[in-house]
């Protein structure tokens, strides 16, 4: 068995009576990126509060390294980037980010290296309220990269930011996957988590109805893959007989198959000939599991 | 933990720099302070007692609402609102006990409120001993009245924390101090007034009605300043409540009120769901 930096299992919270986490285990590998998807309260962000420790989990047990959430031990090998985090508008961005040092223990000259590390060299020694909102998550990623943590919960890390920032973000983020540690990114930016990430897990009313690698998640789902063929002049009717797809437009014709089907169509579009200029293969879009694993009952 | 503590009491320091907390409070202390001192400055020679004895009466009348509401303006929001923005949520994700950032913001609002109650104080007492003579009681009186209105501060700000962590908003939270302040700077002191008038002078006027006021930090403050000084008293004309206890009812009144601020605090901010 590989060591598990995080380990959370048959976690459940009420609030009052009402059950917002039920019964959710999961467990993220060093190195690991896992994909924490799910709407709005669906508890994604009270999970992740619970391992932090910042929550109490009404039942189940939760281990960072080994260690109860909560602890120093824990805290020590956790960092955290909030959802749409605001630090103090009056302080400098250097000044926030040497008061976490101080309060992990890290040496307070790593700073300047972390700040550069982020592209806020520049803005380190300007006050956080004059930062735009990608400067101020850059922040708090930069904080994230405090003293290597072993296990770094990602709320929303790109909500509201610009494709630039979005990709460099997740570019940091996959530097500290290859460093060994263990990320989990709640989000619902589903495009962008398809490819920055090993696992996917989708949480829908406080559950976990889904948590594999996307290839099996949409082999489980059974969803159609989807084939476009573009067809030479009138031949799109001909083509859409043939192959026993929809018309689309005038030259294009869709048809649906499974994955494991993809090979013979593909053979029967070639001999078509002439008659067909272009094909597209689309998997199924992580879109569509979500939609599928979200709107599914669990058993 | 010292280095945690320290940590987190210089950046409060720094913010309440650099957002003028501390320019506009001790503005304010030397307004107010210069002000009663030369409004209170009329009936020296009726009383025979020296200019600073009357300022220093003076500015303890106005401390006793001024240091509460100091101290509350600077803490009412400092838990409510960093848990509003999610900035709680992280700090408290670090290696840091909520001990520790209820200590460092208490030791950088302290501070800050240190710097105003000096300085206003201190102004005040400079002008009146250059214009009307101080004795070495009345600069004692001076001091006195500095490190208890500190002291006072310091309570309130407690009071603040713990209403802050009770509150789920700064807006609520500003609500809760607000009512504080009025309860225990003048309803708590009306109500007692009240019940002294319906006992009329029996048991409870006696033994029980000092004690009752003494409890009330606000008004322990008060008779800290007056009790320990006869000239004080005297132009205050609040001897009879103060010779009716012994001499140490105020000052452990309002050092308890200390450890027991703290306490509250630190359980009301345990219950803080960042």
């Amino acid at each position: 068995m590989r060591d598990e930096a995080l380990r959370i299992e048959g976690v459940g919270k009420l609030r009052g009576t009402q059950a917002v986490l039920s019964d959710v285990s999961l467990v993220v590998h060093p190195g690991e990126r896992v994909a924490l998807l799910g709407h709005n309260g669906a508890g994604k962000s009270t999970l992740m509060k619970i391992v932090l420790g910042l929550l109490p989990a009404t039942s189940g047990t939760v281990a960072v390294t080994g260690a109860a959430p909560g602890t120093v031990e824990a805290r020590r090998a956790t960092a955290y980037l909030p959802e749409a985090v605001a630090f103090h508008k009056s302080l400098t961005g250097r000044e926030q980010l040497a008061l976490f040092a101080r309060l992990s223990g890290v040496a307070v000259n790593v700073v300047g290296a972390l700040l550069d590390r982020v592209g806020l060299s520049d803005a380190a020694d300007r006050r956080i309220g004059t930062y735009s909102k990608g400067m101020r998550q850059r922040l708090g990623m930069a904080q994230v990269l405090l003293g290597r943590p072993m296990v770094a919960l990602l709320d929303e890390p790109t909500s509201g930011l610009d494709p630039a920032s979005r990709h460099e973000l997740y570019a940091i983020i996959d530097e500290l996957a290859a460093g060994g540690t263990a990320v989990l990114i709640a989000s619902h930016a589903l495009t962008e988590v398809e490819a920055r990430t090993e696992r996917i897990a989708i949480m829908k009313a406080g559950r976990l109805v889904a948590d594999d690698t996307l290839a099996r998640l949409s082999e489980r789902a059974g969803l159609p893959t989807r084939i476009r063929v573009t067809a030479t002049g009138d031949q799109a009717d001909h083509v859409a007989e043939t192959l026993g797809g929809t018309r689309v437009n005038g030259r294009t014709v869709d048809l649906l198959c499974q994955s494991n089907g993809k090979i013979e169509r593909v053979k029967r579009i070639i001999a078509l000939g002439d008659a067909v200029t272009d094909f597209d293969i689309s998997p199924p879009r992580l879109e569509d599991l979500y939609r599928h694993y979200s709107s599914e009952t669990p058993q | 933990m010292i280095a945690r503590i320290l940590a987190i009491a210089g950046t409060e320091f720094r913010i309440a720099l650099r957002n003028r907390w501390v320019l506009t409070a001790t503005l304010i202390m030397v307004l107010f302070a210069l002000a009663l001192t030369f409004a209170g400055s009329a009936p020296t020679g009726v009383l025979g007692v020296d200019m600073l004895t009357i300022a220093v009466a003076s500015m303890t009348t106005l401390s006793v609402y001024l240091a509460p509401l100091l101290a509350l303006m600077i803490s009412f929001d400092c838990i409510a609102g960093e848990a509003e923005r999610g900035s709680l949520a992280l700090i408290l994700s670090y290696p840091v006990s909520r001990a520790e950032v209820l200590l460092g913001k208490f030791v950088a609002h302290l501070a800050a409120l240190a710097i105003a109650m000096s300085i206003g104080f201190g102004a005040a007492g400079i002008v009146t001993a250059l214009l009307g003579g101080a004795g070495s009681e009345s600069l004692i009186a001076l001091l006195r009245l500095v490190l208890t209105s500190i002291l006072l501060g310091a309570v309130f700000l407690l009071i603040g924390y713990a209403l802050s962590s009770l509150s789920g908003s700064s807006t609520s939270a500003a609500g809760l101090s607000a009512g504080a302040w009025l309860v225990f700077v003048v309803l708590y002191d009306l109500g007692l007034l009240g019940a002294i008038v319906l006992d009329n002078g029996g048991v409870f006027t006696q033994r029980i009605f000092p004690w009752l006021m003494t409890a009330n930090p606000a008004d322990a403050f008060r008779l800290w300043n007056i009790g320990a000084a006869d000239g004080v008293a005297m132009a205050a004309g609040l001897s009879g409540a103060a010779s009716a206890l012994p001499g140490w009812a105020a000052p452990v009144s309002l050092l308890i009120w200390l450890p027991l601020g703290f306490i509250l605090a630190r359980l009301t901010f345990g219950r803080v769901e960042p």
